[in-house]
């Protein structure tokens, strides 16, 4: 673990005397990641023809008795313990009722009183240190289907697609103080569900989504002050850039002495303004109820215990074991492990590395050479165009001296296309670098033979003109000379 | 054979399976006499062209080693049954033709009986004189202008009418056992997850269930032993060891300890129900059997606690039912206006006012005082069963507090008609089996129902005590076929 800095990179918003402090904590919707829906057997796929993906309990027919996924329990579960939260071994399933288009049931089954999973934590790395953040509860939900206003000037449409799909509801404390800290958290949770494999995190797809409540308090203030909830926010940008909005105008409303009404709002990411969508006295009276149809989810040690057999080491566990196996920077640990497919090239490369292996060189170039070629073409890890195997090779080749770090350079620009193995590019291009001993005395008695004025310069204490020789002898091995050899047998003969 | 439709479900299956008797004689004699007894409108929906297709169909190839051979049957209209309309007794489900089966129904079907057609009841089951259907009053083939009871009250109807063999209804707070009693016939309501309820129009969740209605015991036990089953697409649906309650079924009831509990002999209680249950303990001793006083305190909160719970969940369980995706919709100015035209005009006032007692013991501040207290009082009635069931093996008590009453006679009084279900209530907030049997007659010659209530799953003892009664009892329902010219 990283040492905690007292260090604080706090975020605050002056106002002639004052400075507030944002408090801030998050509702995120995370979808399940699942074949199935939560209480049908309907599929979950993206993307499909609207309405073809709805059973009869979807779309809530007479008769239709909900059915519990079991597997959807199991991400649920799974989930609560990457979030080292305490699992519940009775919950219930309660009906929230309200009357919309795109609701079928008339009520949408959610866990109100008792979650599947109570409190717990996740551990956020911030530039300053680390920071934990509280887990309220995670509870399991349906989602609604979805309307569509904007396909006839006359008719609403409603596909009910998603109707039933199997949400994760997971509630944090108040314990958020900054944009930044939302944009670490969301980062942290959703690298801990794909870790797990039960959230695909893909918030363009809305697999992942929050209602931000935001309030602000004089810096030091112990009292929390009043929040307004900011719906539906569907990615780390807007989140922030309605948290920073929405945090500067209850501070302008409490600088002009007016109160702020505790309601529900609305993000406009056109205009980057929050707008009030509904005030409190017209929140909706949900008359939440146990489901009748449901019996209380019980589930055993066993069953819990199982699938803790079955948790895979998570991004907080991997980093240490980075830093104490690899010896790693926490820096360096803290960008591999934030990606699940990013710790696994790297835990790749390693692996194919074999025995005499420079695991330093090999994090410089995935975070280096191979992150840019990444970002350029704007394509995730898992569709690198250079495997791990090649990129171990590669840096095998440097570690033993086949080649040049510069050379390699230039190799890795050629294994772009088609994921070439840098030995034969090595091999065909006739690349490999010049280390015999000899050959490189021959190459540099010439060099300085030639230059002997600077070489007397030289060794009367002009030391910087070693650089020179070293380019010279460079340049005339055609970049292949082995750098370290140029480099002992220069001092050698300069002497 | 000229007296088909008067032959228990029994006969007419050795009937049937000595082949004295074609599916397609059997079918036709019920069909004939249904169509001479549309005057008690217990059908809301006739099937019989296809009926009598699917006699033929058996006939040809006939599987006599099912239970209910060929046997054509008619069902209540809150069983979703495949590409037939299924209405629920209402008019917001009047075009409604489901695409699926209820399991009970598909235990039926499997077992080789065919559909007479869909038989009318109150509107979601809210009613006890199946005075609140869309499709109208049923006449109670006793007497005319006398309510079947309800909400089963045209599978009563039916039953008592001989316009189907046997039948099945749906019990939520006596809608099995209450009919039964107003009709003269034997009604059973299960233990609660003994039927599956997947595809039934829900009413009450927790407290509704499927059961078989049927002249005697005997028939009774068959339709049981057919209908119950473990079922997964009913997550409340227990997986018990079912016996096969008609071949097991005994009169000896020797040494049975009966309980009979002081708090059912109510006030304004009729002189003639008492007797009538004085009787009933008289028999039961001549059946060898023991009856043991008991007490079951928690009575008289059952109905209140019944009223909370039952509308909390139709409130809930009716939300479906807004014009969005199938059935009566009303047309709106924007979508509110549409939900409330819709349940407005879909909804009968019965319903409606139960849908309003829901919301209003669900709603905020007021959920505390009613529903969570309500819950916790059913907790006490259930406590006071298993408190007597660790004294007696069953509980003897008249079915209802009086005999049927005419049409009109309570509709204005909603207080008064909900008190007919005091002595039924308790049974399905405890989720215990009860069967209410034919016992004697009022002055008028109207029947009258005793009830016995048995331990969870253990239906084979109270149809056995049943059983053992009904051959004391010797009941002779009197039906007077007047309402055939």
């Amino acid at each position: 673990m990283d040492k905690v800095t007292k260090k604080n990179l706090e975020y605050l918003i002056n106002r002639k005397d004052n400075q507030y402090e944002v408090v801030i904590g998050l509702e995120v919707h995370a979808q399940v990641l699942s074949e199935s829906k939560l209480f049908s057997t309907s599929a979950t796929k993206f993307g499909a023809e609207p309405n073809t993906q709805v059973s009869l309990v979807d779309a809530a027919f007479p008769g239709m008795l909900p059915v519990i996924n079991e597997f959807c329990v199991k991400q649920a579960i799974k989930t609560g313990i990457g979030l080292n939260a305490k699992i519940n071994k009775r919950s219930v399933f309660d009906r929230k009722n309200y009357f919309y288009a795109d609701l079928p049931q008339g009520y949408q089954i959610s866990q109100f009183k008792d979650p599947i999973v109570g409190e717990g934590k996740v551990i956020l790395d911030m530039p300053d240190g680390q920071k934990e953040v509280g887990i309220e509860r995670l509870h399991l939900e349906q989602d609604a289907g979805k309307s569509i206003h904007d396909l006839d000037p006359q008719n609403t449409f409603v596909d009910l697609n998603r109707s039933g799909v199997a949400l994760m509801e997971i509630v944090s404390k108040p314990d958020l103080r900054s944009p930044d800290e939302v944009s670490a958290y969301i980062k942290k949770l959703r690298s801990i569900m794909r870790y797990l494999g039960t959230c695909d995190g893909n918030m363009q797809e809305g697999s992942l989504r929050a209602d931000v409540n935001v309030s602000v308090r004089t810096k030091g203030s112990k009292e929390f002050g009043t929040r307004c909830e900011i719906k539906n926010v569907n990615s780390i940008k807007f989140m922030q850039m309605a948290i920073e909005y929405e945090a500067n105008r209850q501070v302008d409303l409490i600088e002009e002495g007016k109160s702020i009404d505790q309601e529900t709002r609305l993000f406009d990411t056109k205009k980057n303004e929050t707008r009030s969508m509904r005030s409190k006295e017209d929140a909706h009276d949900y008359r939440y109820f146990p489901d009748p149809d449901l019996l209380p989810l019980e589930v055993s040690d066993d069953f819990v215990n199982e699938l803790k057999n079955d948790i895979p080491e998570l991004p907080d566990d991997k980093k240490k074991r980075f830093i104490d196996e690899f010896k790693l920077s926490p820096y360096e640990a803290t960008i591999l492990v934030s990606d699940i497919d990013t710790a696994k090239y790297f835990e790749e490369v390693v692996a194919k590395m074999g025995k005499n292996k420079d695991i330093k060189l090999a994090v410089n170039w995935i975070t280096g050479e191979l992150f840019a070629v990444l970002n350029n073409k704007n394509l995730e890890i898992s569709q690198s165009p250079v495997s791990a195997k090649n990129l171990a090779i590669l840096v095998n080749l440097i570690k033993n001296g086949t080649i040049s770090g510069k050379i390699a350079k230039t190799i890795f620009e050629l294994m772009l296309d088609g994921d070439k193995d840098p030995q034969k590019i090595v091999e065909e291009k006739g690349l490999k670098q010049e280390s015999d001993p000899k050959a490189i005395e021959a190459l540099i008695d010439k060099i300085i033979n030639d230059n002997r004025e600077k070489a007397i310069e030289y060794k009367q204490g002009k030391e910087k003109l070693f650089g020179f020789f070293v380019g010279q002898a460079m340049k005339a091995s055609g970049g292949k000379a082995n750098p370290q050899l140029i480099n002992e047998i220069l001092k050698k003969k300069l002497q | 054979m000229s007296d088909i439709t008067k032959q228990s479900l029994t006969e007419l299956v050795k009937n049937i399976k000595s082949k004295k008797l074609s599916s397609t004689d059997v079918t036709k004699a019920f069909i004939e006499r249904s169509e001479k007894s549309k005057e008690l409108n217990a059908y809301i929906t006739e099937d019989f062209k296809s009926a009598l297709n699917k006699a033929k169909k058996f006939d040809q190839k006939p599987n006599l080693d099912l239970k209910l051979p060929g046997i054509p049957m008619a069902v209540k209209d809150l069983f979703c049954t495949k590409n037939i309309k299924t209405t629920a007794g209402s008019k917001i489900l009047n075009n409604f033709v489901p695409t699926y089966e209820s399991t009970v129904t598909e235990n039926i079907w499997n077992e080789g009986a065919i559909l007479l057609g869909k038989l009318n009841c109150d509107e979601f089951a809210m009613g006890s004189s199946n005075e609140t259907s869309f499709f109208g009053n049923v006449q109670n083939p006793i007497d005319k202008n006398l309510v079947p009871g309800g909400s089963s009250g045209g599978s009563a109807s039916a039953v008592a009418g001989q316009l189907t063999p046997i039948t099945i209804g749906t019990d939520t707070g006596g809608s099995i056992r209450q009919p039964a009693s107003f009709t003269g016939i034997v009604g059973l309501k299960p233990t609660y997850g003994s039927c599956s309820r997947y595809g039934i129009v829900a009413f009450a969740s927790s407290l509704d269930q499927a059961g078989p209605m049927a002249q005697n015991v005997k028939d009774c036990a068959l339709l049981q032993e057919v209908i119950s089953s473990y079922d997964p697409k009913d997550s409340t649906s227990i997986d018990f060891k079912r016996n096969q309650y008609s071949k097991e079924l005994t009169n000896n009831i020797k040494g049975k300890k009966i309980g009979i509990p002081k708090e059912y002999r109510v006030d304004g209680m009729p002189k003639e129900i008492e007797d009538l249950w004085q009787k009933g303990i008289q028999y039961v001793k001549d059946c060898g059997a023991e009856t043991v006083d008991i007490s079951l305190p928690h009575t008289s909160y059952a109905l209140p606690t019944y009223y909370i719970v039952a509308p909390a969940e139709a409130s809930s369980n009716l939300a479906r039912y807004d014009g969005v995706k199938y059935g009566f919709r009303a047309k709106g100015e924007n979508l509110i206006d549409m939900y409330e035209k819709t349940r407005s005009e879909g909804f009968g006032a019965e319903v409606q006012r139960r849908i309003m007692i829901g919301t209003y013991v669900l709603s905020s501040g007021y959920y505390d005082a009613y529903y969570l207290k309500a819950q916790k009082v059913r907790k006490l009635i259930k406590n006071d069963f298993d408190d007597a069931y660790k004294k007696v093996d069953a509980i003897l008590t008249p079915s209802t507090p009086s005999s049927a009453f005419k049409i009109g006679e309570k509709t204005d009084d909603p207080v008064s008609m909900y008190l007919n279900d005091i002595f039924t209530v308790p049974v399905n907030l405890a989720g215990l089996p009860g069967i209410s049997i034919p016992a004697g007659h009022d002055s008028n010659g109207y029947p009258l129902g005793l009830q016995i209530i048995g331990k969870a799953f253990d239906e084979q003892n109270i149809l056995n005590i049943a059983f053992a009664m009904e051959e004391k009892i010797n009941f002779k329902n009197k039906i007077t076929d007047w309402w055939i010219k």
